[in-house]
C-alpha cells in the first residue's frame, strides 16, 4: 500500500519533472498569469531573442496600474499609460491571450484567473505577484514568483522549487454571524506571526474552512502570503466543483464530470503527516482590525492597542512605540475610539460579489462620515452587482463606485491615502506608506469597514447587523 | 552574474523584524526600466523625509555605513510582495549580502537569481552582530561563502544557506540556461502529462461580447 500523502504531496508528485541530486526539483507549470509589472521579464526575453515557450498556458491581466476611478480610457500619467501600453505590446507580441482595459472580463488577476475557470484544482499556477497564494483555495498549487522566475517559466514554462514544509492550520467549529474568511486569516497571522509559515505549504482544513464559500476561501489563502507561507491550500470539495462548472476555461460536459473525478482524488489521505500542525477554534475568532505597521499587529475589535511602557521585552517595546507612532495611536488606546478619515472597499483580497454584499448588507440605508472608494474585482463583478443594486447602495451612502484594478490597495495607478490619512481598509497589507507616502492602513473584513465608514471610526459590525440580512 | 566568494566591507545593522519590500522599495519606483538603476530608491521612505531630506538618524545615512556593502537586519527580512525591485534596489545601492535570522521566501528566491546572498544566522548571532557594529561602526566585516562564515571583530560564525544557492552563487550560473539542458525530459513530461490530465488544458472559452 501507498504511503498516505497529503494533497500537498499528491500536487508535488504530479508536476516534477527531474529531482536533481542536490533536492531541487523541476516543475512542470500549468498556467502562468502576467501583468503590467512583469514588464521587467518581457525585457529579459528580448535581451535573449527568444519567445514564450507556452503562450496557450500564459494569460495577461493589466490591474496593477489601470484606473480604478474616472475616464478609464485616458490616462494623464505617461509612465503609468507606459505600463499598461507594455503589457498590450507583449501579449500581442508573444500570442498571449490578453484581459485587458476594454475587455468586460478584465479585473484583478487573482479574481479573474477562478471566475474565469482557468483556476482549477490540481494545477501549478505562478504568477510574478505574492497573492497568488489566492488560487489555492479551489485546490491549485500556486505560488508568487519574482521577475527572473517569470522570465524561467516564460522560456521553459517550468520552475525550480526545492520542496517545501508542509503546514496543516485546522479552524473547526463555527464562526459567529459578523465573523467573514478574513477575521479567520487575520487570526491565524496574529497566532503564528507575519513569518509564522515562512517556507512553508499551508493546507487550511477543519469544519469551519469547509463552510466557507469559494469567495471566503480565496480570501483566506490570499492572506497566506501574510503569514511568509509558500503557498496555501484547501483540498476541493463539491462546493469547488459547483463553482467551476460551466465556468467559460473549465472543462465541459463529460470532460467536466472526469475533471471532478481526478479533483475528487486529491485530498489529503487520512493518516497523512504534516511538519506542523495548528489548529484553532472558530468560535473564540471575533471580528478583527489591524493596529500597526504588519499584518500581525491584528487584535479583536473590542480590545485596545498595546502600551509599550507595559511591555517588558526592550526591543519588542520600542517596535511598538514605532509602529504606534507612525499610526499617530496614543499607546493603550481603545480600537473604537480610533477615528478613520477613509474607506477602501477591493483588492484581491476582498473584491469578489460576497465581499460587496456583505459591505452593501451594513451600508444599506446608512450614509458614510468618511469619504471611500468602493472597486470591485473584476469588470464582471462590476456588472453583477450593478443588477443586483449594490452600486445604488453605495453611492447612496456616499461612497464612490469604481473601477475594477489593484486601486487603492498598492496605489500603483495613482489612486493614494494621502499623508497621515487613516484608512479602514479590505485590503493585504497595512505595511508603512503601502496606500502612499505616511498613509495608515488598517486592514478588516469588508462587513468590518462599512461599520467604519457608517461611524467614522473603528467599529463592531455586529451590533450595525442586528435585524438585517448579512 | 557576477560569482561571489568573499566579501569584506563595513556592515550596516538595520535593527527591524518583517522588514517589507514595500519599505526595501516603495512602489512607485518599480516603472523605471532595469538599466537606470534602483539604488537611489532603495528604502527611500525611511532614508529620506517627505521633503526629501536624508533622515540624519536613519542608520544607512550615518558616515561609516554609508557605503555599507552588507546589511545585517531582523528576522523575516524581504516579506511582502514579491517585487524583484527590493533586490534591484540593494544590489545597485551597492549591498551585496544581507544577514538575518530568516528572509521572505520570494525575496530570497529573487537574492540568489541577482547575485545577492542571504546568510541567515541565528537570532542571538544577529544581535551579537548588531551589537558589535554599534560599538565599532567601522568595522569590516567578512562574509565567506565557500566556508559559510561571518567574521566580525574577534568572533566568526556560522551562517547557513540552501546549497544550491550557495553553489548557484559561487559560480554565478544562470538558470535557463541550465534548464534548456533538460528540454527532453521537458517534452517526455508534457507528453505523458497530456494523457494522465486531460482536463489541465484550458479549453478555449465561448465568445464573449466585445473580446
Amino acid at each position: 500500500m501507498n504511503d498516505p500523502r497529503t494533497l500537498i504531496d499528491k500536487l508535488w508528485a504530479a508536476h516534477e519533472i527531474v529531482r536533481r541530486e542536490d533536492g531541487e526539483s523541476l516543475l512542470w507549470v500549468d498556467r502562468h498569469y502576467v501583468h503590467e509589472g512583469s514588464f521587467h521579464a518581457f525585457s529579459r526575453l528580448a535581451e535573449r531573442g527568444t519567445g514564450v515557450a507556452e503562450p496557450g498556458l500564459t494569460f495577461a491581466v493589466a490591474d496593477h496600474y489601470v484606473p480604478t476611478r474616472g475616464p478609464r480610457h485616458h490616462i494623464a500619467n505617461p509612465e503609468i499609460a507606459r505600463m499598461v501600453r507594455q503589457i498590450e505590446e507583449n501579449a500581442a507580441k508573444h500570442g498571449i491571450r490578453l484581459f485587458g482595459l476594454d475587455d468586460p472580463r478584465q479585473g484583478i488577476v487573482h479574481v479573474v484567473g477562478p471566475e474565469q475557470g482557468l483556476t482549477l484544482p490540481g494545477l501549478l499556477i505562478v504568477c510574478g505577484d505574492s497573492h497568488t497564494s489566492t488560487h489555492g483555495a479551489l485546490g491549485a498549487y500556486a505560488f508568487g514568483i519574482g521577475a527572473s522566475e517569470v522570465a524561467h517559466v516564460l522560456i521553459t514554462q517550468t520552475i525550480w522549487q526545492r520542496r517545501p514544509k508542509t503546514m496543516r492550520i485546522t479552524v473547526d467549529g463555527h464562526a459567529a454571524p459578523g465573523v467573514a474568511a478574513k477575521d479567520i486569516a487575520l487570526a491565524i497571522i496574529a497566532h503564528i506571526g507575519a513569518g509564522g509559515a515562512t517556507g512553508c505549504a499551508v493546507e487550511y482544513a477543519g469544519s469551519a474552512i469547509k463552510a466557507l464559500s469559494i469567495e471566503g476561501r480565496l480570501t483566506l489563502c490570499n492572506m497566506s502570503i501574510e503569514a511568509g507561507a509558500r503557498c496555501g491550500m484547501i483540498a476541493p470539495d463539491d462546493a469547488t466543483f459547483a463553482y467551476l462548472q460551466d465556468r467559460p476555461y473549465a472543462p465541459h460536459g463529460p470532460d467536466f464530470d472526469r475533471a471532478v473525478e481526478a479533483w475528487s482524488t486529491l485530498a489529503t489521505d487520512g493518516d497523512a503527516r504534516f511538519d506542523r500542525e495548528v489548529a484553532l477554534e472558530a468560535a473564540n475568532i471575533a471580528p478583527i482590525v489591524t493596529w500597526g505597521t504588519s499584518p500581525e499587529d491584528a487584535l479583536p475589535i473590542d480590545a485596545s492597542v498595546p502600551d509599550p511602557a507595559r511591555e517588558p521585552d526592550e526591543a519588542r517595546a520600542r517596535y511598538l512605540r514605532e509602529a504606534l507612532d507612525y499610526m499617530g495611536i496614543a499607546p493603550g488606546r481603545k480600537l473604537t475610539e480610533i477615528a478613520v478619515d477613509r474607506v477602501f472597499i477591493g483588492s484581491c483580497t476582498n473584491s469578489r460579489i460576497e465581499d460587496l454584499r456583505a459591505a452593501a448588507a451594513v451600508l444599506a440605508g446608512r450614509t458614510s462620515k468618511v469619504p471611500g472608494l468602493v472597486s470591485p474585482g473584476s469588470s464582471l463583478i462590476k456588472r453583477q452587482a450593478e443588477e443586483e443594486g449594490l452600486d445604488r447602495i453605495f453611492r447612496a451612502a456616499g461612497l464612490e463606485w469604481g473601477e475594477s484594478g489593484c486601486s487603492m490597495c498598492v496605489g500603483m495607478n495613482g489612486d493614494l491615502v494621502a499623508p497621515g490619512e487613516r484608512c479602514a481598509s479590505t485590503t493585504n497589507r497595512n505595511f508603512r506608506g503601502r496606500q502612499g507616502p505616511g498613509a495608515r492602513t488598517h486592514l478588516m473584513s469588508p462587513a468590518m469597514v462599512a461599520a467604519a465608514a457608517v461611524t467614522g471610526r473603528l467599529s463592531d459590525v455586529r451590533p450595525l447587523l442586528a435585524g438585517r440580512k448579512a | 552574474m557576477d560569482k561571489f566568494t568573499r566579501l569584506t566591507a563595513t556592515a550596516c545593522p538595520l535593527d527591524v523584524a518583517n522588514l517589507n519590500t514595500d519599505q526595501i522599495i516603495p512602489a512607485r519606483f518599480l516603472k523605471r526600466p532595469r538599466a537606470s538603476g534602483f539604488g537611489e530608491a532603495l528604502l527611500h521612505d525611511l532614508r529620506f523625509d517627505a521633503e526629501g531630506r536624508e533622515r540624519p538618524d536613519f542608520a544607512l545615512n550615518r558616515p561609516p555605513w554609508r557605503g555599507a556593502r552588507i546589511i545585517v537586519g531582523g528576522r523575516n527580512f524581504g516579506c511582502g510582495s514579491s517585487r524583484e525591485g527590493a533586490v534591484y534596489a540593494l544590489y545597485d545601492y551597492g549591498i551585496r549580502c544581507v544577514i538575518a535570522p530568516s528572509f521572505g521566501d520570494i525575496f530570497s528566491g529573487n537574492a540568489v537569481q541577482n547575485g545577492l546572498l542571504t546568510a541567515v544566522v541565528s537570532d542571538g548571532d544577529a544581535a551579537e552582530i548588531m551589537a558589535t557594529l554599534a560599538h565599532a561602526p567601522e568595522l569590516a566585516v567578512t562574509v565567506d561563502l565557500e566556508q559559510q562564515t561571518i567574521l566580525c571583530g574577534n568572533r566568526s560564525y556560522r551562517f547557513a544557506i540552501d546549497p544550491v544557492c550557495r553553489h548557484r552563487l559561487l559560480e554565478g550560473l544562470d538558470d535557463i540556461a541550465l534548464t534548456k539542458s533538460y528540454r527532453d525530459r521537458i517534452s517526455a513530461f508534457k507528453a505523458s502529462d497530456q494523457r494522465r490530465r486531460p482536463w489541465a488544458a484550458p479549453v478555449l472559452g465561448p465568445a464573449v461580447p466585445g473580446s
